[in-house]
């Protein structure tokens, strides 16, 4: 079992759910985000997402695409990546979730990938325009070096291809709350809870919220309904705006979810 | 025999496939759906043809360039003139193909991208014919040098919004309209403009410029009572090149010529030669060739013509291209121009940049293969792009 494993059974334990933290790595430069991961860890995040910038990012808004531009103008590569889950890794436990594109992976090859992310210290994948159709190899491939690989769930998928991304998926399944990009929403989508309903049908692993939840509001409101929330875009844009209060805004997010975070005041 | 139809996912051999995020996957089943069951249906072909007919302008002529084969003196060179169409070019084709498969699916709304403008001009135009709503995503830059189809898309009523992402070019007008379309998929249909994208794209674009190639093979026949020895087109995303190519695939002796964007030259960066510098991938949706660095991030690329200037080909060209079933070269800015003013010179016919690419791969071949006949795809005219040959050509233009 992975790390990703290993936290959604705590999260059961302690009858918690959990908090997921996007960041784009490299973002702003691939120096910065070990400092980073530690300071979203600090404030209450659970698992931590790595995204690894893509020159075409199709399914995200513009705040993601902008951190994208400005971690690859830094330099960040899929390999970078690696090295900055090895830095992660010297002193931190917290499970990591590749996020990338099709292509980045591909390039580097999927044996190869498997095998050089497990040795950094990454507990699984996402790769967001990789349908289960599309995905035999990369899933064979992620699977035998003992990594997870998650997909996407959304508003618009039928029954059998929910069946489909239930099979595919392991350590949990990531719900997209609305059908639209990655980016900071006003309210939470009506078509967010009957997925979760329509999913669990369809499986036993647990299920992850994400997409527009940027308030502790929304936050609160997916507690009780799923094992775990994800933010991202709120918390790129608050490394882009005040790299130094993402562990404050952390801590503000996660409140709802009932862990006050090592070191906090409560 | 080399397949002619992708396979149930969309495949021609390791390319085309269905790479998209989840919110999309089921939205492009039903594109499928609503296409394989108009496809049987003699109702909606009715219509298509009477369209292409009555609307579009179709058949468009075969037309022997008879001073132009005497001045090059070898091949005797056809030109197909789809310049000749309503809007100036092919596009319309697939957009009036598109629009009936909207209607029939009950979407209001379309979106499109568009490069060189051709695609929104034709979009823009088929969604007044049938009262849609009508947003085209178009680069910065290439709104920029094509500010003749971005007045005429706002005349026909249709929203032209600007991309300033990354080259601000095609790519990212397509990754722009493609979140469009992750956002607003209940109400809206993306009238995708070449053989590209997840599947269906790639076969049914080509499905809708096939006609090209089918009207062209017969009317060779009845010229000249055989069929071509080469058919030439230029190759962007390669739905002109497509179309013909496509119902000469299964002649054997006819070389399949593709013509590619060689830019400013040879470094990654300053063309959009994807057979010559380029590798499988995926992008929008498709495997095929793509211009990449060595981490898999999509290059920048360049050409004189907006229409050529993508990093990625159509999925289909990438297979016959394997099987050596086409062939793909490349043309430069300069060879291009040239062969616009030859033959806009010796036929009294301007081509759009990107045919200009077919028409100086014409005219290099064309010397060397005497007692033969080609076929050349003019696929667009070139009135969208008297700035950019008034910049190049500053010696006509005594301003």
């Amino acid at each position: 079992m992975t790390r990703i494993g290993q936290l959604f059974e705590r999260l059961k334990a302690e009858n918690r759910c959990g908090m997921i933290a996007y960041l784009t790595a490299g973002d702003p430069t691939p120096d910065a985000t070990p400092g980073l991961v530690a300071a979203l860890e600090r404030g209450g995040a659970d698992l931590i997402e790595l995204g690894v910038p893509f020159s075409d990012p199709i399914a995200d808004g513009p705040v993601i695409q902008l951190a994208g531009e400005r971690a690859l103008k830094a330099g960040t590569t899929l390999a970078r990546v690696l090295e900055i889950a090895k830095e992660i890794r010297k002193t931190s436990e917290v499970p990591l979730l590749l996020f990338t594109y099709l292509n980045p992976a591909l390039k580097y090859g999927f044996e190869r990938l498997a095998h050089d992310a497990k040795a950094a210290g990454i507990d699984g994948c996402l790769l967001t325009d990789a349908s289960v159709e599309e995905a035999g190899e990369y899933v064979k491939q992620m699977r035998a070096a003992g990594l997870d690989t998650v997909f996407l769930a959304a508003p618009t998928s039928t029954e059998a291809r929910l069946k489909l991304v239930a099979e595919y998926s392991s350590g949990f399944v990531y719900m997209v709350s609305r059908t639209g990009i990655t980016g900071e929403q006003q309210n939470i989508s009506d078509s967010a809870i009957p997925l979760v309903e329509r999913m669990r049908a369809h499986t036993d692993l647990p299920l992850a919220m994400g997409f527009g939840i940027s308030t502790p509001e929304h936050v609160a409101a997916f507690v009780g309904k799923v094992e775990a929330v994800v933010v991202g875009s709120a918390i790129v844009r608050q490394i882009e705006r005040d790299p130094a209060g993402v562990e404050e805004f952390m801590r503000e997010l996660a409140r709802p979810l009932g862990k006050t975070g090592a070191g906090a005041i409560s | 025999m080399i397949a002619t139809q992708p396979d149930a996912g969309g495949h021609f051999g390791p390319y085309g496939g269905r790479y998209v995020p989840e919110v999309l996957m089921s939205p492009l089943e039903e594109l499928q759906h609503t296409y394989e069951e108009a496809r049987q249906d003699p109702a909606f072909h009715a219509e298509l043809d009477l369209l292409l007919h009555t609307y579009a302008g179709r058949p468009t002529p075969l037309y022997h360039a008879k001073r132009l084969s005497e001045i090059l003196g070898g091949a005797k060179l056809y030109i197909k003139r789809e310049d000749l169409l309503h809007t100036g070019a092919h596009k319309i084709n697939n957009c009036i193909g598109q629009a009936l498969l909207a209607r029939r699916m009950g979407k209001k709304r379309i979106i499109a991208e568009t490069g060189a403008g051709q695609h929104g001009v034709a979009t823009a135009t088929v969604c007044a014919l049938f009262g849609l709503d009508c947003t085209v995503y178009m680069g910065e830059e290439d709104m920029r040098r094509q500010r003749l189809n971005v007045f005429r898309m706002r005349l026909l009523g249709a929203k032209v919004e600007p991309v300033t992402n990354g080259s601000r070019t095609l790519k990212d007008a397509i990754s722009e309209a493609m979140r469009d379309w992750v956002t607003n998929v209940s109400n809206t249909h993306y009238l995708l403009g070449s053989a590209l994208g997840a599947h269906p794209y790639p076969a049914m674009v080509r499905d809708f410029h096939r006609v090209i190639g089918v009207e062209a093979r017969q009317q060779i026949l009845e010229a000249e009572g055989k069929l071509p020895d080469a058919v030439i087109a230029c190759v962007g995303g390669g739905s002109n090149a497509i179309g013909i190519f496509h119902p000469f695939i299964e002649d054997d002796g006819v070389r399949l010529i593709g013509v590619e964007a060689g830019g400013r030259g040879p470094a990654l960066g300053q063309h959009a030669a994807r057979f010559e510098g380029g590798s499988p991938g995926v992008l929008q949706g498709t495997r095929s060739y793509l211009l990449q660095d060595d981490d898999g991030q999509i290059s920048l690329t360049h050409s004189v013509s907006a229409g050529l200037d993508y990093a990625s080909v159509g999925p289909e060209h990438a297979l016959l291209h394997d099987l050596c079933r086409a062939e793909y070269g490349s043309c430069n800015d300069t060879d291009a121009v040239a062969a616009a003013v030859t033959l806009s010179r010796t036929e009294g016919i301007i081509p759009a940049l990107e045919s200009a690419h077919a028409v100086a791969a014409a005219i290099r071949l064309a010397p060397s293969h005497p007692g033969q006949t080609f076929i050349v795809n003019l696929s667009g005219r070139g009135d969208k792009d008297i700035d950019i040959y008034r910049e190049n050509l500053p010696e006509l233009d005594l301003r």
